[in-house]
């Protein structure tokens, strides 16, 4: 045998290794990186590179190893499209994590339905999963359940009038819906509605117009930094009633940005954000704590409430493929039939006519106090 | 000023490829793409006929997209009329909102007419955004149908490549025929001098104001187009940014030709595909982008290719000289 | 508390966002001045005041002053930088070449900003004082005054700079007549130099007084750039208090439009009515109408 034939053996066995060696089980990402969204997209790709990276690390799903397509919308939704598109029809990917906003997922939801590719996205329009369609699911709380706990705090204190103060994107008006929807259930009248724009820096005439009225407390629906800046022309202004958050605000950097003015906030958050403070009993906690620690040690930053979406996502389609295969009719399958699933935003029940997965528990009441979260009961 | 035969040719040339070309891409990712390229064709050649021939800045066009599309999509997703019919309404609509518009705005010269377009524009955006029991607000209005004749549905990326080309080759038709006529020497007039031409007779008031109304009708039906072939519309892909890009797919590709903004078009659609692989810095590799494309081919592609291999064809035939 | 005070709340928060519009429509302002461009980048240089300050405050830990001392001279070295590599080697300045290579420009500092810092929110500190000072029913902060006695101090910097420096009036010169002044022996291209360092400079200013309240991240320009625009084109495109007027006023009618008629509408209320004076006086309100050599 020369040199010749023992290099063609050698390489041949490569190529025929290549070949039997099980191909990567790929899953696609939308997630909007970059754009006015961003700071739900980025800790979105962090975790979900994370998630992907450790499955290959302990050996993959099944002996294979997991290739995540990440593409950026930009929050917007003809790039969602288009991204959609590419995964399905060039990326060949057998799931699709993501969108991150409410506006890219409602857009991208006809091109999965045709497709057959389930789709698990981290936004939290209660849309997306009402009605329910077969191959759409979410892992983001639905933003009635958060308006839900903040009126039944407020129904148990008795107080009956409220001025809402909400953002003008799809996060703020969404919940303006529910919030309005949801008002004559707990006996509570909306009596001033407003709204802000996401990057207005100056909130006051709205407050004034609020501290004229006869509110007896204000719900402020954002996410950073308006309602920082929500709070702090509150604080210059004397406001006296008491202010509520949404979850959109469920993070440090609201604290952060608000200073002083952020004690007595109260909002509905995640437990994630409140994992060393929850008896050992929760069902969530030993979850919550390594993501923390995971993400913390990956990153350099708090793993936040927005990361845990496509944590549940990613955990989700991994749990579905280890019972199910990776063909996308199987996964879908296999993701309605979990349950009780600890994850990140709560404890996944899935079912037929239920693709949201979670109940208002998914919610715990937190307030700031000394700069820091303190659960409330 | 070539002749009208060789323009009929250039257009015969370019409806064949546009034609033949699912042959190749049919059911593949670039499909997709390529219906995206037609309406964005359809919306630069639109805007040139305004900024390139008549010389007059638009910085809101996104505007007359979006209204064709909200207009098409709000009628036929909540009252349920016929897509055939609100594509009319809608283009109607716009055109006398741009007709009436367009009396003061076009009194605007340069800067001032930027940014009266550019608030125009902003202004529509908020209303898009604002009017939530209408248009379904920032999450966008779902539920729109697919265009359909009968029972055919236009229902996939082939189907809706052929509708809506179809309507991008009549537009380019219709900017070849009006280029080459009397209105569009006039309108070449009215961009040199407005004064000079005024004076020669033309009335520049007028015609600037049909020349921004026909514009504003093209790209109403692109916009309904759009609405149709996504199924879903939100307020995001009608503002600002996209006015821009708008004006960057015509300048990139040559103000004035028509052909330019199909290049402009079609480089400014593909380009996010390969800006893709640079991840976060896509952004910056898209400002680097036209700022060194103006900077070195401020003609537009059009022009600066030709002048680049123009450039390098002397020394090409030198060196194969020297060969020898 | 009564609709008086309630009306001199508007009147108050108006006015100190005004102030801040004023300084950025006088940016604009200047450089059209000068050179006849509007450059859509100045919003990024008012974004670099903002987050330049605020990095060399907590990044790199120097003290406040020298914070705002160093975001000044980073961002002048940005504008000039920008001019020189994008602006002075154009071969066609059209107005639409221009205006695009300045978006093209805003473009790329916004995302060089955002992949250095990132995409958070970040705060500084006010400068001085934090209790909120009540006048008659209304508060404001202490950082508003800052913000009006900064903006009027760098108001007469400029008309000081303008009318009675020689460099000043050889910037006005290039603004009437480029050929003439050049023929009188100034040099056009410096002069396009200095408008930029000029303008770039009070962008970061107007960033720097404004960021202890608006908070600052990579995509504030976007908007604060076509407000100073507008107040700037409300003012007639004038060096001095037309702009500043235009700015105050703009941010008067945003404040009263948000809270009198509707907060959704408020940005739609501030361009209706720049559309109106655009229609009905297109040199702004206070300047005589032009006449144009043809």
């Amino acid at each position: 045998m020369n040199v010749g034939t023992l290099a063609f053996l050698f390489i041949m066995t490569i190529f025929v290794n290549q070949a039997l060696a099980a191909p990567p089980i790929k899953i696609g990402a939308l997630f909007s990186v970059t754009g006015p969204a961003s700071f739900l997209g980025e800790p979105e790709r962090n975790t979900a590179q994370m998630v992907a990276d450790e499955i290959n690390r302990s050996g993959g799903i099944k002996g294979r190893q997991v290739q995540l397509i990440v593409y950026d919308t930009q929050g917007d939704s003809t790039k969602a499209v288009q991204a959609a598109t590419r995964l399905i029809r060039q990326d060949h990917v057998s799931a699709i994590i993501g969108p991150s906003i409410t506006g890219d997922t409602m857009a991208v939801i006809p091109i999965v339905e045709k497709a057959g590719v389930p789709l698990v996205s981290c936004a939290a329009g209660i849309k997306i999963t009402e009605p329910v369609k077969s191959w759409v699911f979410k892992t983001a709380q639905n933003d009635s359940l958060a308006v839900a706990k903040i009126y039944e705090y407020l129904a148990r204190h008795k107080i009956k009038r409220v001025a809402i103060l909400t953002v003008s994107d799809s996060f703020g008006s969404s919940g303006r819906e529910q919030l309005k929807l949801n008002a004559a259930k707990y006996g509570i009248q909306i009596i001033s509605d407003d709204t802000y724009g996401p990057k207005d820096t100056d909130m006051t005439p709205q407050l004034t117009k609020i501290r004229n009225s006869q509110a007896q407390a204000l719900i402020c629906w954002g996410t950073n930094p308006g309602p920082a800046i929500v709070a702090r022309n509150a604080k210059q202004l004397g406001v006296k009633i008491p202010l509520y958050m949404s979850h959109g605000v469920s993070s440090k950097k609201f604290i952060e940005l608000a200073g002083d003015a952020a004690e007595g906030i109260i909002l509905p958050s995640g437990r994630v954000l409140v994992a060393d403070l929850l008896p050992n009993s929760d069902r969530q906690k030993k979850t919550l704590l390594s993501f923390v620690k995971d993400y913390q040690n990956h990153f350099k930053k708090e793993g936040d409430h927005f990361g845990g979406h496509a944590w549940d996502a990613m955990m989700l389609v991994k749990t579905a493929i280890e019972r199910g295969g990776d063909k996308p009719s199987d996964i879908r399958a296999q993701l309605e039939k979990i349950r009780n699933f600890p994850g990140i935003g709560g404890v996944f029940t899935y079912t037929p006519k239920d693709h949201s997965g979670l109940n208002k528990d998914a919610f715990v009441l937190v307030e700031i106090k000394g700069k820091d979260w303190v659960l409330v009961h | 000023m070539p002749s009208m035969k060789k323009e009929l040719l250039t257009f015969f040339l370019f409806a064949m490829a546009v034609v033949i070309a699912p042959l190749f891409f049919s059911g593949g990712y670039l499909m997709n793409v390529l219906v995206f390229v037609g309406i964005n064709t359809m919306l630069a050649v639109a805007l040139n006929l305004l900024l390139g021939f008549a010389g007059q800045i638009s910085l809101g066009h996104a505007a007359f997209f979006g209204l064709g599309a909200y207009i098409s999509g709000v009628l036929t997703a909540t009252c349920g009329y016929s897509p055939w019919l609100t594509l009319i309404i809608a283009s109607t609509a716009t055109s006398v909102l741009a007709f009436v518009l367009g009396f003061p705005i076009l009194k605007l010269k340069g800067h001032y007419l930027a940014m009266a377009t550019l608030g125009f524009g902003i202004i529509v955006y908020i209303a898009f955004n604002e009017t939530v029991d209408i248009t379904a607000g920032p999450s966008g209005l779902t539920g729109i149908p697919n265009y359909s004749i009968g029972s055919f549905q236009f229902d996939s990326d082939t189907k809706n490549y052929y509708l809506i080309w179809a309507f991008t080759l009549v537009t380019i038709l219709l900017s070849v025929n009006l280029a080459n006529s009397r209105i569009g020497r006039a309108l070449r007039a009215i961009h040199d001098s407005e004064t000079a031409a005024r004076v020669m007779g033309v009335n520049a008031g007028f015609l600037k104001v049909q020349i921004f109304t026909l514009s504003a009708l093209i790209s109403s039906v692109a916009g309904c187009l759009y609405a149709h072939t996504m199924t879903f519309i939100s307020p995001a892909s009608f503002g600002f940014n996209f006015s821009i890009e708008l004006v960057t797919m015509v300048v990139v590709g040559g103000l004035g030709s028509i052909y330019g903004s199909f290049f402009g078009a079609a480089l400014l659609t593909l380009l996010p595909e390969f800006l893709r692989t640079f991840q976060d810095f896509d952004i910056l590799v898209y400002g680097l982008i036209l700022i060194l494309m103006i900077m070195f081919m401020p003609g537009g592609i059009v022009r600066g290719i030709p002048e680049i291999a123009g450039a390098l064809l002397p020394a090409f035939k030198r060196t194969r000289g020297e060969n020898a | 508390m009564n609709f008086a005070s309630q009306i001199l709340q508007y009147l108050l928060s108006g006015l100190s966002t005004g102030a801040i519009y004023s300084l950025i429509g006088l940016g604009f302002a200047i450089i059209f001045n000068s050179t006849g461009i509007i450059n859509f980048a100045q919003g990024e240089f008012v974004m670099l005041g903002g987050m330049l300050t605020y990095f060399f405050l907590s990044v790199v830990k120097v003290p406040f002053a020298a914070a705002m001392l160093l975001a000044v001279i980073t961002s002048t070295a940005t504008g000039v930088i920008f001019e020189r590599l994008a602006i002075r080697p154009l071969k066609q300045p059209t107005h639409l070449n221009l205006v695009i290579i300045t978006i093209g420009g805003s473009i790329f500092i916004r995302g060089l900003a955002m992949i250095v810092w990132g995409k958070d929110t970040h705060t500084i500190p006010t400068f001085y004082g934090s209790a909120p000072i009540t006048l008659e029913g209304a508060t404001i902060l202490p950082q508003h005054l800052w913000i009006f006695g900064i903006t009027f101090l760098v108001i007469i910097i400029n008309k000081l700079f303008f009318f009675y420096s020689i460099s000043g009036k050889a910037m006005r010169a290039c603004a009437y007549n480029r050929n003439a002044a050049s023929l009188v022996g100034i040099d056009v291209k410096r002069m396009v130099l200095f408008s930029f360092a000029i303008s770039s400079s009070m962008g970061a200013i107007a960033g720097m007084i404004a960021a202890p309240l608006t908070m600052t991240s990579y995509d504030v320009g976007i908007m604060l750039g076509l407000k100073g625009f507008c107040a700037a084109i409300i003012g007639g495109m004038s060096g001095g208090i037309g702009t500043v007027l235009g700015g105050m006023i703009l941010g008067v009618l945003e404040s009263m439009g948000a809270g009198l008629i509707s907060s959704g509408y408020k940005d739609a209320i501030a361009f209706i009515i720049l559309l109106l004076i655009l229609f009905v006086r297109p040199q702004g309100l206070f300047r005589k109408a032009e006449t144009e050599r043809v």
